[in-house]
């Protein structure tokens, strides 16, 4: 049975299993977002995570930050490890040699945008495609954060990174970033969904419903970077906030490969480029000379969003 | 407590979390687990911080803001109230005192050095609306 969460006071009564003294940076979005999910449920937890800044500075040898098992992998294959031991859950529970078999499990996979759009792309596909019963989560700060800040298939157009710097020749990425919520619903996953920090509660609903779904999910979360995207420790939320209501990260969610929901609508919609002002990869393109740039970006998010709306309504 | 050094770990050794077994972790609170050595619970981050958040009760209408928004699970909850900071999970962030939403704030940044009951007693007044 899920966890019943009404309301903050409600949902702050529950014992985190996602311990302090974790080397993450001041401020960091991960660390959010894996608190709001590990929160969201009492049942028992195995989790494989990815190489990536949320492995790397959440077990620092001699410490682990994790109260539940947690499974330290390669860059590329969390969703190998989530789904290989599910199967053996599985396994071991029709052969009646689980010491706790009424228990309930969850099988959770955690991955940055380098390891979920890139890197681990295959493996995940193929986990998907094999049904296994697990929920995937990318952790999307659209960038290889953990070495240094190189794009990824992730990073959106016009950002600047180690290996697409904006200067005197260029106004960052030129490539778009890929639509990776679209991608996995297109597997025909049951539950497809992106959420966004900031909004705890709609997120806390995606994540009891992800857990709940028989077979894979796939959840995309922003995840604001104070050092990548280069903003200052205290605005997360803010910046996050500004995400969301620009809708540059709109809030849905697809079940079944195709029934699409709109799960926020912004009382107000910020125009794009205050979101882009309060970062610093997206500085340069406030010059003369990159402002099409923005244009662009806010023709895109639009286009989005009608799309979304239209493809709501349909029903289909 | 010694450990071994990392060229010493075999492949697929595991760090446990506790110095029990008990599958019903969930159902503690932190102050009634049995933390291993091996958890970062029984580290501190407190000498990354520049600054630090004071916690004002008077003004705290228990929100929660700041415990679902804490990315150190620094800011001690129970039974619904709102208690304080744990300052040696704390790395001074500010997100707790910028999501607060109480005026005065009821969490106000001060430098690491300064002394808390100082800071209260300099609580700022509430703020009248900007026209
Ligand atoms: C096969 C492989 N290639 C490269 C690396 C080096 N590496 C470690 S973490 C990382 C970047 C991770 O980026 P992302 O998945 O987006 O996670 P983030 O750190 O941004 O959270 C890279 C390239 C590795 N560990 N394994
Ligand atoms: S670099 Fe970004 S993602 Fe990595 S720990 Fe720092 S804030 Fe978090
Ligand atoms: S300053 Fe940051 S780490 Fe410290 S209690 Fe506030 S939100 Fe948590
Ligand atoms: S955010 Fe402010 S008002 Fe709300 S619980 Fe925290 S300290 Fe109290
Ligand atoms: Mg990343």
């Amino acid at each position: 049975m899920s966890k019943i969460i009404k309301n903050l006071k409600q949902f702050s009564t529950s014992n985190d299993r996602f311990e302090g003294a974790h080397l993450l940076c001041p401020g960091c979005a991960h660390s959010i977002i894996v608190r709001e999910l590990l929160n969201c449920t009492d049942d028992n937890l195995v989790i494989a995570n990815a190489t990536g800044c949320l492995e790397v500075c959440t077990a620092v040898y001699p410490h682990t930050s994790w109260d539940a098992s947690w499974i330290h992998i390669g860059f590329e294959n969390a969703a190998t490890a989530a789904s290989g031991a599910e199967a053996m859950y599985k396994t071991l529970k029709r052969k009646g040699r689980l010491k706790e078999p009424d228990k309930p499990v969850k099988f959770i996979a955690f991955g940055g945008d380098g390891a979920t759009y890139d890197i681990g792309f295959q493996f995940l596909s193929g986990a998907v495609e094999r049904g296994h019963d697990f929920t995937y989560v990318c952790l999307d700060n659209e960038v290889y954060a953990n070495t240094g800040g190189q794009r990824s298939s992730s990073t959106p157009r016009g950002a600047s990174t180690t290996t697409t710097p904006a200067g005197r020749v260029s106004y960052g990425k030129k490539r778009y970033k890929k639509d990776m919520v679209a991608i996995m619903a297109a597997h025909g996953a049951p539950y497809v969904a992106q959420v966004a920090p900031n909004k705890w509660k709609d997120m806390v609903k995606k994540y009891q419903k992800a857990l709940s779904t028989e077979g894979p999910v796939y959840i995309n979360a922003m995840s604001a970077c104070t050092t990548e995207w280069k903003f200052p420790a205290d605005q997360t939320i803010d910046v996050s906030d500004l995400g969301t209501d620009s809708l540059v990260f709109p809030l849905y969610e697809i079940e079944n490969g195709h029934k699409l929901t709109i799960t926020y609508r912004p009382r107000n919609i910020v125009p794009v480029r205050d979101y882009l002002g309060v970062q610093g990869r997206f500085k340069h393109l406030f010059k003369k000379e990159n402002q099409h740039i923005i244009d662009e970006m806010q023709k895109a998010v639009n286009e989005k969003w009608e799309l979304l709306q239209r493809r709501e309504e349909a029903g289909i | 407590m010694e450990f071994l050094g990392w060229d010493q770990l075999e492949a697929g050794a595991v760090i446990p979390s506790f110095e029990d077994k008990n599958s019903d972790i969930v159902k503690l609170k932190q102050e009634e687990r049995n933390y291993a050595k091996t958890n970062s619970y029984t580290a501190s981050v407190a000498d990354w911080r520049v600054f630090k958040p004071v916690f004002n009760k008077d003004v705290c209408i228990d929100c929660q803001n700041c415990w679902v928004f804490c990315p150190d699970t620094a800011i001690v909850a129970r039974d619904k109230d709102m208690l304080g900071i744990d300052y040696d999970h704390c790395k001074g962030c500010g997100i707790c005192a910028e999501v607060c939403p109480t005026n005065p704030k009821s969490l106000i940044m001060f430098f690491e050095n300064d002394d808390n009951d100082t800071a209260l007693s300099q609580w700022p007044e509430k703020k009248k609306k900007e026209k």
